[in-house]
């Protein structure tokens, strides 16, 4: 363990031996976050190898077919395993929804969190605040705003039918265009803070320099400002991209239990599926897919750190 | 070119504004539009029929939406209290202390939670509390989700209050300790009073996370355990009447108050 306090150094002044003592005052939080959040996804690794029990929960019987099942489905009469890529397109459809709901934001989120950066500093104040209360607003509710928007009676079909631009309703909702539309307007904030952290340290200087040497606004926006707000970026795409892969809310809400992702495919397991060891295998290869990204993250920004 | 230009803008990006206003717009405008419709005095959700408040008194009035309301707080507050709590104490003895081995697993251990998607955070802990259950016949109703909420909330009550130690000034700590103040007293008169708006934005972070949690609090609660979130969801299976507009707008209302008085504390005290 790591919490064992050191041995007493009588030498030591009063003070390194309160800072050693200070180490202590670590150990609530770790063993809280240890105990009940490691120790559960431990269970759900050992869970993935075992079998599922017939009214949910497991049986301890060494299994592997909650990951075969990820590939293969059992034929019921002959026991052959037979390719079923079922599984295989919704982790699919989750990944391709998460990089697109991530370069939008990026796109959406770039020249907003630019544009805050160059503000004077009192209006700046302003535009953090009106980013930050829909960041920290209740995602489900911000869902359901969007689903009372795109409904077939919400505001954007009656408003065009009473346009006469359409007689009939078009249908938006329970759509992939509505969980990425979804996905958009819930995780654009999380682009938009990180990227006005490191823009608004951008040194300006640099740009006029730049100017002085005769480079358009273009050359500077993509030689000097986008490479010095790496860090920014890359944090910002993270942190659209990992909630947006495990999504559960939006695609719950507005995918209308059709046009499942990877989230609602483990909740399901874990519910009416009543298969939580393959729940478990499904949750587990979702974090690989996130430590992958993680890893990338942390190779980007030691290499940034390193050039810089 | 013939005519005079303005001096160049060197920070002025074209479009930029025209981008950031639009960014607004889509973030607010939904939302405004749910408010709006909660004052609706019709029963049909989309068609408008005059401003009242009868929606906000069928909510209230319901016994349902008490019990979800006194669940939530409950819950809220006991988190709040709890990762308050421990993630000062780990703050402080993971930045006034010289670095040792643990010190990195210890902070990735705390940050942990963070980069667990939500959703295999919830099942994770359902097997857990199943488990436990199951193997110890041990039950503790509502306080699976206080223990649930609490994990979570920890590495966002840590953040501002880690952020707040860091850029303190050392040479006031310093200062008290030539001047022969205990570690104690140094931490109680000097540390302890500049740490305050950290603590209070810590705080509200925790609380804002664990009242508007949905996806952990739907996996993790038994029967009878509905909160605020989970009330709403049971409301969206229903033919939907301006009620859920109302309640939905007290929730937004909640985390925008939390919002802006964390941020005004930040923005006074610095």
């Amino acid at each position: 363990m790591t919490n064992i306090p050191a041995p007493p150094d009588f030498e030591a002044e009063a003070h390194q031996t309160a800072a050693r003592k200070n180490r202590l005052l670590a150990s609530p939080a770790v063993l809280i976050v240890a105990l009940f959040g490691i120790v559960p996804l431990l269970i759900v690794l050992v869970y993935s190898f075992l079998a599922p029990a017939p009214y949910g929960g497991v049986l301890w019987k060494f299994s592997t077919d909650a990951y075969l099942n990820f590939l293969f489905q059992r034929d019921i009469f002959s026991d052959a395993l037979e390719f079923s890529p079922a599984f295989l397109l919704i982790y699919f459809r989750s990944f391709v929804f998460a990089v697109v709901t991530t370069v939008v934001c990026l796109g959406l989120g770039f020249p907003t969190a630019y544009f805050m950066a160059t503000r004077p500093p009192a209006q700046r104040n302003w535009w953090v605040l009106l980013i930050t209360i829909p960041f920290w607003s209740n995602l489900l509710v911000r869902t359901l705003a969007i689903m009372f928007i795109i409904r077939d009676e919400g505001l954007i079909n009656i408003t065009l039918m009473s346009l006469h631009i359409i007689d009939k309703p078009i249908t938006l909702l329970y759509t992939n265009f509505a969980i990425v539309l979804g996905l958009l307007y819930s995780f654009l904030p999380f682009m938009v803070l990180p990227l006005y952290a490191s823009l608004e340290k951008l040194d300006f200087r640099l740009v006029e320099a730049a100017y002085d040497l005769y480079a358009t606004r273009r050359q500077v926006l993509w030689r000097i400002i986008i490479p010095m707000s790496m860090p920014g970026i890359v944090a910002g795409s993270l942190l659209v991209f990992i909630p947006t892969l495990g999504a559960y809310v939006t695609p719950l809400i507005l995918g209308g239990g059709t046009h499942l992702m990877i989230g609602d495919l483990i909740a399901q397991q874990f519910g009416s599926g009543r298969n939580w060891p393959l729940g478990s295998s499904q949750a587990l290869i979702l974090m690989a897919a996130v430590l992958v990204a993680l890893f990338f993250y942390v190779r980007a920004t030691t290499r940034g750190t390193k050039n810089g | 070119m013939a005519k005079t230009r303005a001096p160049l803008d060197t920070k002025e990006q074209p479009g930029f504004r025209g981008v950031a206003l639009f960014c607004l717009f889509v973030l607010y405008a939904p939302i405004l539009i749910l408010m709006i419709f909660s004052f609706n005095s019709g029963s049909i959700v989309t068609h408008w029929e005059g401003v009242s408040l009868h929606w906000y008194g069928t909510a209230i009035a319901n016994d349902d939406f008490h019990s979800a309301a006194k669940n939530t707080m409950i819950i809220a507050i006991t988190a709040t209290i709890v990762s308050t709590v421990t993630a000062t104490l780990a703050a402080i003895g993971m930045t006034r202390v010289k670095p040792w081995k643990g010190l990195m697993t210890a902070f990735m251990v705390i940050n942990l939670p963070l980069m667990v998607p939500e959703i295999v955070t919830a099942i994770a802990t359902l097997s857990f509390f199943a488990l436990v259950a199951g193997k110890l016949g041990i039950n503790l109703g509502i306080g699976n989700l206080i223990i649930a909420h609490s994990v979570f909330c920890i590495p966002f009550a840590y953040m501002p209050i880690r952020a707040r130690l860091e850029d303190m000034d050392l040479t006031l700590e310093q200062a008290a300790a030539d001047l022969y103040a205990t570690p104690w007293h140094a931490f109680r008169r000097v540390t302890l009073p500049l740490l305050v708006p950290g603590i209070l934005s810590g705080m509200a972070l925790a609380f804002i996370v664990s009242f508007d949690d949905f996806t952990i609090t739907q996996l993790v609660a038994g029967p009878g355990q509905t909160t605020l979130p989970l009330y709403i969801w049971n409301q969206i299976r229903r033919p939907m009447t301006p009620e859920i507009n109302a309640i939905s707008t007290i929730l937004l209302m909640v985390s925008i108050i939390v919002v802006a008085i964390s941020f005004l504390i930040a923005r006074k005290r610095r």
